[in-house]
C-alpha cells in the first residue's frame, strides 16, 4: 500500500515539476509549482514528518504561489517567453548539465552509506517537533523570525516607488 | 516498505529538474520557481534523512529552509516588480542587453 501510494505521488510529482520548467505560460507553470508541492506533502506525510507536511502546504501552496500568481497577473505578463526553435542549443546545454547533476548525485547517494532502509518509529510529531523547535533549536528559531522581519522591510523598500525631488 | 534511496533519488530527480529549469528558462518569474522547485527537493532529502537516523532534526531544519524560502521569494518578487519598471520586460536576455 504505502508503495503505491509513493510510486503514485513520485510520479505525479516527476510530471508537475517537468511541467513547471516546460510550460510557456508563467500562470500554468506556477499552478504545476503547486501541484508538485502538494505531491511533496504528501511524501513528508508517508515520511511521518506531519508538520513540515502541513506547514510545506500552508506556507508554499498558501502563500509563495499565491505570490507568485499575485506577481504575474499584476504584471500582465503572461506570455513573454520565446518563440519556439530560438534557443535549441542553450536547451540542449542546459538538459545535458542537469542529466550530468543528476548522475553525480546519484552516484554520491549511492556510494554514501547508511542510505538503507529507515527505521519507522510511530511518534507523536508534532508534540516532538514543538518541544525540540522551542528547546535545542530555539535560538534558529528565532533567528527566522529576524529573517523574515528583514525581508520584509527589503521588500518594501525594494517595491515602493521612488519618491519625486 | 519504500527504501530510503527511492526518496533520496526522487529529491535528486526534482532537484535536477530545478536545475534545468533555472538553466534553460529566460523568464525571471519562472526561474525563481525552478528556484522553489530545488528548495522543496532539498528539503525532502532532509525529512527523508531525518527518519533513517530516527531524529527530528533534519525536520526542523526543513521548516527553517522553509522560512528562508518564503524571504527568498518576496525579495525575489520585489526584484522582479523593480525590474519590470525600470526595463519593461521580464526576459533575462533583454535584461542583460540593456
Amino acid at each position: 500500500m504505502e508503495m503505491v501510494v509513493f510510486y503514485a505521488l513520485a510520479f505525479l510529482a516527476v510530471a508537475s515539476g517537468v511541467g513547471v520548467i516546460a510550460q510557456r505560460s508563467a500562470t500554468r507553470s506556477a499552478l504545476f509549482l503547486l501541484a508538485n508541492l502538494c505531491c511533496l506533502a504528501g511524501l513528508l506525510i508517508l515520511l511521518n514528518a506531519q508538520f513540515v507536511a502541513l506547514s510545506q502546504v500552508i506556507v508554499y501552496a498558501g502563500a509563495i504561489v499565491v505570490l507568485f500568481l499575485f506577481i504575474v497577473l499584476l504584471l500582465g505578463i503572461e506570455r513573454v517567453e520565446e518563440g519556439p526553435g530560438t534557443r535549441k542549443a542553450q536547451g540542449a546545454a542546459g538538459v545535458l548539465l542537469g542529466v550530468l547533476l543528476l548522475v553525480g548525485i546519484i552516484w554520491a547517494l549511492l556510494s554514501s552509506p547508511g542510505a538503507s532502509a529507515p527505521a519507522l518509529v510511530r511518534t507523536d510529531n508534532v508534540r516532538e517537533f514543538g518541544e525540540l523547535l522551542l528547546t535545542d533549536f530555539a535560538i534558529p528559531f528565532e533567528l527566522a523570525a529576524v529573517v523574515l522581519l528583514v525581508a520584509i522591510i527589503g521588500v518594501v523598500a525594494l517595491a515602493k516607488k521612488r519618491l519625486e525631488g | 516498505m519504500v527504501p530510503a534511496s527511492s526518496y533520496l533519488v526522487l529529491a535528486a530527480v526534482l532537484f535536477v529538474l530545478g536545475a534545468i529549469g533555472v538553466l534553460i528558462r529566460r523568464n525571471t518569474l519562472v526561474m525563481l520557481m525552478s528556484v522553489e522547485l530545488m528548495l522543496a527537493a532539498a528539503n525532502l532529502t532532509l525529512v527523508t534523512y531525518s527518519r533513517v537516523l530516527g531524529k527530528l532534526d533534519g525536520q526542523v531544519f526543513a521548516l527553517l529552509v522553509m522560512a528562508v524560502a518564503a524571504a527568498e521569494v518576496a525579495v525575489g518578487l520585489a526584484v522582479i516588480v523593480s525590474l519590470v519598471r525600470h526595463r519593461d520586460t521580464t526576459d533575462m536576455d533583454e535584461i542583460d542587453s540593456c
